[in-house]
């Protein structure tokens, strides 16, 4: 069937901010939708208010709306816009949401509507669980029978029809704290019991134990014609019980004989034909390991992390293609875009393995409950591509960026082994390496399996890593063969890691290899496994056979090194940035080039760059890349700081990193030699000293006085940063952290945060929007909420500021885009960081202005003039006030403390823009609080007694809101009402639970009074300036 | 233990040999499925063919001889990338040992994604498989011609105990579409392909089955006249070889294609539905498209890749033939109606016979 040619305009629901279990995938999965039904000669309308997303960039759709996700923003714009169509399948669950609700409200059917794709009625099968049981009983396809109870009786009940061995999961505790599963009645009474106390609301989720199955995935379209494919299975190494987030997933499944495979395929099919989807969606089952009987877990509507995944690990578009399924294309009619000779009604052929590893934030955040389970918990993940699961396991972890010494965690070598069995048992984020860990320590592949239900197959092939390490500790450098390297690279071993093993330097194995010739080899991935021709490039490098291609060509060629997993304090901001600089690059005539290694992102779509590499971002595979390439330039200021820590390795293996030296990133990095440039160009500096051991800490926070702010050299997103407010705090504090120097001490000061992003070639300069955090210092500044242009600057201070960033752009022999967070303490301002890089304000500037910043940036960088940007004219002089709004996961992160610090705790962002500043706050906030508790019809306050003489009583009141406090309503009482909105406590400890357990409640939690006076309306009142002051 | 595979345009690839050294050749083919290796194997179609793997990693669950598709490994040699030879379940056996006890050569660590770019370039082509303790063979051409003309008929063996009685007409079939019939509840006969037509109408069969099997179709062409007799009195339904020997019988003509279709993932679009559906191939020849235009066919499936002819239909009589494997193993099991539909026109027998 061809296209619905009634469809005209088009509403497209983006996924908002992002949040643990909902990240970049929806960017790259909205932005191929929004592009494919502009391709067709659609008028897309988005409603989306996540700045940092390519989705949202003015090219991709025709009118974006950065509007709150609520039914009642959305209502207003299908008024405004009256769109013919609304694609919902886009934006993740928050999209599914609201086009639910958007169906209920009868909004649709009043406006006349046509939902696009899979149907509502179909959509509420699938995620009604007591609808979806019953059509799969029609379908006799097996579900694991659960259910919700509230008592022993009901539990009892629920035990009596499904017999045991039974799962009890109490509701919101801390990691699952108090369930478990039960043989027998008498052990289930017992967590029944325990469960029910432990769960904050009295309930626990009862199923039967289906642990120790094989968890399988498929990703599954269907058209309108009844035509249905599969597009990849997936195996989680993890069995059932962790949750396929947080799951290691290869693709495609490596353990199921042709029958099992092809009976859960036919089961996906069966299934999403009788649902009625047309476009993508996403089917889990659980499979016996022994016997093929399985259950099914889960099935999504929608595209999902796990089709982008499968899109990346196939090279199949699934959301593109699902967008031209949504209006009306039959999947025969379409050419498979890789190819381009076959049709997008195929099944791809893989003749490579693929391996995803989920990105935790336990690393910044040791305190959180790091045990794994039904709930997601990883931030990110990275996916690796080789031919051999030993290298593509090895690149994987390579490209984690944790701080790891090959496959070994170094932490784990003084765990005994009892304690590391108990850990692979009770799987949190370092299984993996626990298991490599025991494997190291003799440990048996059936031991093993038999204490963690893992699939033998997976355990040898780590065991085959530790092998082969073991094997190689026994050989040295002098005695290396050509044979037995290539042998340690064919399995994945790094050149660092071989390079640890001898004691000699990666440079010299590297210039080894090149005279033995022992280089990877590119091969594509064309979704044939070679039956065809295809001309993509989209490559993974491996060590056995030859490459595909030759790129050694001499065009002009740049290559642009991306930013890896998605972290906190390095997030999607960076993706958007590399991706702006792939394009700026491909407008000036170059070849543009990207290294990347995350699955979820626009950056990793194989249509953006002119080839494409996954690859991990250490500067042997950057430089594996370059040297296949034939390039001789890289680009590192868009990928965060992860392309930044490979500078050094890269400038001194000859390549030239465009815009400044290594030094001057280390002079800007080294605190020290920071301070130094600072006085040299006549600035003041923050008073502060570098600590080289622990004895010099506190001698330095006397000298300077406290409060004191003690940071690690070279981080991300304020990792490891704390305030310490006197000597007792400080010396408890040494106590009881190990730290890794140099540390730096400086002068915590009190004042005004102001931060801006910065484009130069070195002699011009252009100042882009100013922020002012609303928080005051001590908050990071990616959890501050931030205001463009600033409210409370007076005109004199923006002048300042401006003069001040220009005066240090003309003195630091850069080029391209940096960014300077100031500090106003009174009138006295004071550079606090220059990140010689674009940062996460680096998309809102450029959306709020016009200005391209990444776009000039580039170009500055290959050497185009400054006054060819012309950036003047497409300036708009910011008409209006955005302000930006964290927004936090604190909800899937338990016993993550939610008090500010100068640490950085939020996942994503969301903006709001209007004239007048409330309406703009309004917005964001508003935008940012869709997962928490709803504000719009008052509810209680609790304020911590220490903070009440800050609580604006009145305000608060006349708003709909009462106060309570411990001597009213004791917390734990409290918690337990309705109509509980608000937990504020100003002078928190990080440690307090009522702030931990209100936050795991979905309600705010605020702990600086500016962030209280942002939400109650009463921030606008302290300095309201006229608009348009924005200097240049 | 080294080995080369060689092919005839002149390219050579290393890898280990498992096994017993030997020199052998065949013409090199390659499966582009990602499961189903032991069902490849002992596929009869596969006969004496050199076999390339294009998923890189093979083995991991063993063989477990519930699916092998007749008694004996029928490729002549195995190239592989990864051979897996870690632990398995204790009901299945590694892959090499399966190999070495048929006394097949295993080529592990091959480049095997560049033999495929040349198979792919080349077209199929004889290969050599050798010991690199053994010289190189006298080249031979490509085997195509599996059905000698003169053979000894067979005993009739029947199996199951159903009401419909079919007739599965053995060009070397795999035992899954045996399977296939005996669980739709038939009673099945296993008829050599060179019986003699009074002794296939002393069993008053309900329909015939047409199997699969390996080479070229004009190998049978002595036999055309008769199986046309057959399906013009028998409801009949043709797999592979089965469907292009059904569709020469009625005047078409085959030819090869490049490097075949072997795989799990071939769409295949149902003319008169216009539903797209995966399909397991594994066939080099095809029948022609303009050759069908003094038949009774109509095209009934064509291939939605290169638009060759995938399934006939007759245009009066109760027969349909397919090109690619309803029965799957290994392979998409999303043709098994097809099964059904071939019983359900037995059953109408007797109007069929009336007709004719």
């Amino acid at each position: 069937m061809p296209k619905q040619q009634q469809i005209k305009k088009v509403l497209v629901i983006g996924s908002g901010a992002i949040v643990i279990g909902q990240a970049a995938e929806f960017d790259y999965s909205g932005t191929q939708a929004c592009l494919a039904l502009k391709e067709e000669g659609i008028h897309v309308i988005l409603i989306n208010n996540n700045p940092a997303t390519i989705m949202t960039d003015k090219s991709v759709s025709d009118q974006v709306y950065f509007e709150p996700m609520t039914l009642e923003s959305a209502t207003a714009i299908i008024e405004k816009e009256r769109p013919d169509g609304l694609l919902a399948t886009v934006g993740g669950q928050t999209g599914l949401n609201l086009a639910m609700a958007l169906s209920d409200s009868g909004i649709l059917a009043q406006y006349g509507v046509t939902l696009l794709g899979t149907d509502m009625k179909a959509i509420k099968q699938a995620e009604d669980r007591e609808q979806f049981r019953s059509l799969m009983n029609e379908l006799s396809e097996p579900v694991p029978d659960s259910n919700i109870i509230y008592s022993i009786e009901g539990a009892l009940e629920f035990a009596a029809s499904a017999g045991y061995p039974l799962i009890v999961r109490p509701a919101y505790t801390l990691g699952g704290f108090g369930g478990g599963i039960a043989e027998d009645e008498e052990t289930y009474i017992k967590l029944v019991k325990q469960g029910l106390s432990a769960s904050p609301i009295q309930q626990c989720l009862v199923e039967i134990s289906i642990a120790g199955y094989k968890e399988i995935e498929y990703e599954v379209m269907r058209d309108a014609d009844g035509t249905c494919i599969t597009i990849c299975n997936m195996e989680n190494l993890d069995p059932v019980g962790v949750h396929t987030g947080d799951s290691i997933v290869v693709a495609p499944s490596q353990t199921l004989n042709d029958k099992d495979f092809h009976m859960l395929r036919s089961a996906s099919i069966h299934i999403i034909e009788a649902l009625g989807i047309i476009g993508a969606c996403n089917v889990q089952f659980a499979l016996h390991p022994e016997t093929s009987a399985y259950y099914l877990i889960e099935v999504n509507p929608r595209v999902s992390r796990s089709s982008a995944l499968a899109s990346k690990a196939t090279g199949y578009p699934i959301a593109k293609i699902a967008a031209k399924l949504a209006i009306g294309y039959t999947l025969a009619e379409l050419k498979n875009p890789v190819t381009g000779t076959t049709f997008a009604s195929f099944e791809p052929a893989l003749d490579y393995v693929a391996v995803k590893i989920p990105r935790w934030p336990f690393d910044q955040f040791p305190q959180a409950e790091r045990r794994l389970g039904t709930q997601m918990k990883a931030t990110g993940e990275v996916m690796a591509i080789e031919r051999r699961m030993e290298a593509a396991l090895q690149k994987a972890i390579r490209s984690l960026e944790l701080p790891i010494d090959g496959f070994r965690l170094a932490a784990l070598a003084d765990f005994p082994t009892d304690s590391l069995c108990q850990l692979a048992i009770e799987a949190d984020d370092r299984r993996l390496f626990v298991l490599f860990e025991l494997l190291v320590r003799g440990q048996s592949i059936e031991f093993l399996h038999n204490i963690t239900g893992i699939t033998p197959y997976f355990l040898s092939v780590m065991a085959n890593i530790v092998n082969e390490w073991q094997e190689l500790q026994q050989l040295d450098w002098n005695s290396m063969t050509r044979s037995r390297l290539l042998q340690a690279k064919t399995l994945g071993f790094s050149d660092q890691q071989l390079a640890d093993l001898w004691n000699v330097s990666c440079p010299e194995i590297w210039g080894q290899r090149r005279i033995w010739q022992v280089t990877p080899a590119y091969r594509m991935i064309d979704t044939c496994a070679a039956e065809f021709r295809s001309d993509t490039n989209y490559f993974y490098s491996t060590w056995q056979g030859s490459s595909d291609v030759d790129r050694s060509h001499h065009k002009k060629k740049v290559a642009v090194v991306g930013s890896g997993p998605i972290r906190i304090g390095q997030g999607i901001e960076f993706d958007y940035c590399c991706v702006h600089s792939v394009m700026a690059a491909q407008k000036l005539g170059y070849e543009a080039i990207m290294i990347n290694n995350n699955p979820e992102t626009v950056s990793t779509d194989y249509e953006v760059a002119d080839a494409l590499y996954f690859e991990p971002m250490t500067p042997e595979d950057i430089l594996n890349v370059l040297d296949f390439e034939g390039i001789n330039q890289v680009i590192l200021q868009f990928g965060g700081q992860t392309s930044l820590n490979v500078a050094a390795a890269l400038q001194d293996a000859g390549i030239t990193v465009l815009g400044s030296t290594v030094d001057l990133l280390d002079q800007m990095e080294d605190r020290d030699r920071f301070y130094a440039f600072l006085e040299s160009i006549g600035l003041p500096t923050i008073p502060g000293k570098t600590a080289l051991e622990a004895t010099a800490v506190i001698p330095a926070a006397r000298s300077l006085g406290f409060p004191v702010l003690l940071r690690p050299s070279y981080v991300i997103g304020g990792r490891g940063m704390i305030v310490l407010q006197n000597e007792t705090e400080l010396s408890e504090w040494l106590q009881q952290t190990t730290m890794e120097f140099p540390v730096l001490v400086d002068h915590f000061v009190t004042g005004k945060e102001v931060e801006a992003d910065i484009l130069t070639d070195g002699e011009n300069v252009w100042v882009s929007a100013i922020f002012e955090h609303v928080e005051g210092t001590g908050v990071h500044s990616g959890d501050s909420i931030s205001i463009t242009p600033p409210v409370s600057l007076s005109q004199q201070a923006i002048v300042e500021l401006t003069e001040t960033a220009k005066h240090i752009a003309t003195n630091m022999d850069y080029t391209g885009l940096f960014n300077i967070q100031f500090v106003y303490e009174g009138d006295q301002l004071f550079v606090m960081e220059i990140n010689p890089r674009a940062s996460r304000t680096a998309p809102i500037s450029s959306k709020v202005t016009d200005v391209p910043l990444v776009q000039h940036a580039t170009a500055l960088l290959l050497g185009v003039p400054f006054e060819e940007l012309h950036i003047e004219e497409s300036y708009n002089g910011q008409p209006e006030y955005t302000v930006k709004a964290p927004v936090f996961s604190h909800i899937k992160l338990p016993g993550l403390s939610p008090v500010l610090s100068p640490e950085m705790m939020s996942t994503g962002e969301v903006i709001g823009s209007s004239p007048d500043l409330d309406t703009a706050l309004a917005k964001a906030l508003t935008g940012a609080s869709v997962q928490l508790a709803n504000l719009a019809d008052g509810g209680t306050v609790f304020a911590e007694d220490s903070s009440i003489d800050q609580v604006d009583n009145a305000s608060w009141e006349a708003l709909g809101f009462r106060i309570v406090t411990e001597a009213t309503m004791p917390f734990e009482e409290w918690l337990k009402t309705e109509t509980k909105k608000v937990y504020i406590d100003f002078a928190p400890d990080p440690e307090s639970t009522n702030a931990k357990q209100a936050a795991i409640h979905r309600l705010h939690v605020w702990t600086r009074p500016e962030t209280a006076a942002a939400f109650n309306g009463t921030y606008s009142s302290i300095t309201a300036l006229a608009k348009g002051v924005l200097a240049k | 233990m080294t080995g080369l595979l060689t092919l005839s345009n002149g390219q050579t690839f290393k890898g280990h040999w498992h096994g017993k050294s030997s020199a052998i050749q065949g013409e090199v083919v390659f499966f582009t499925g990602m499961t189903g290796y032991e069902e490849v194997l002992t596929d009869p179609s596969y006969k004496g063919q050199i076999i390339v793997f294009s998923y890189p990693l093979i083995g991991q669950y063993g063989i477990q001889s519930l699916y092998a598709q007749s008694d004996s490994i029928q490729v002549a040699g195995i190239i592989v990338a990864g051979l897996y030879d870690g632990p398995l379940s204790k009901d299945s056996i590694p892959l090499a040992e399966f190999a070495i006890n048929h006394g097949i050569p295993i080529l592990s660590g091959v480049d095997t994604r560049s033999v495929i770019q040349n198979v792919r370039e080349s077209g199929t082509m004889q290969s050599q498989l050798i010991h690199t303790s053994l010289p190189e063979l006298a080249w031979e051409p490509v085997q195509t011609y599996f059905f000698p003309a003169t053979t000894t008929t067979d005993k009739i063996q029947t199996v199951g105990s159903g009401s419909a009685h079919i007739g599965l007409i053995d060009f070397h079939y795999k035992s899954s579409i045996l399977n296939e019939l005996l669980e739709l509840d038939c009673r099945v006969s296993i008829i050599p392909y060179a019986t003699a037509t009074e002794t296939l109408d002393s069993l008053q069969l309900d329909g015939l089955l047409f199997s699969n099997g390996p080479g070229d179709p004009a190998a049978l062409q002595h036999l055309f006249p008769t199986y046309r007799d057959w399906a013009e009195r028998y409801p009949s339904f043709g797999i592979c070889l089965g469907h292009q020997v059904l569709a020469s019988a009625f005047g078409a003509k085959t030819t090869k294609l490049a490097y075949g279709h072997r795989g799990a993932n071939h769409p295949v679009m149902n003319l008169q539905t216009k539903r797209v559906s995966m399909s397991s191939q594994n066939h080099s020849y095809v029948v022609e498209k303009n050759s069908l235009q003094d038949t009774p066919f109509s095209v009934l499936y064509e291939n939605v890749n290169d638009g060759s002819v995938e399934g006939l239909v007759h245009d009066t009589l109760p027969l349909k033939t397919v090109q690619f494997h309803p029965e799957a193993a290994p392979g998409p099991t999303d043709h098994l109606e097809l099964f059904h539909q071939f019983l359900a026109a037995a059953q109408q027998k007797e109007s069929v016979k009336m007709h004719a």
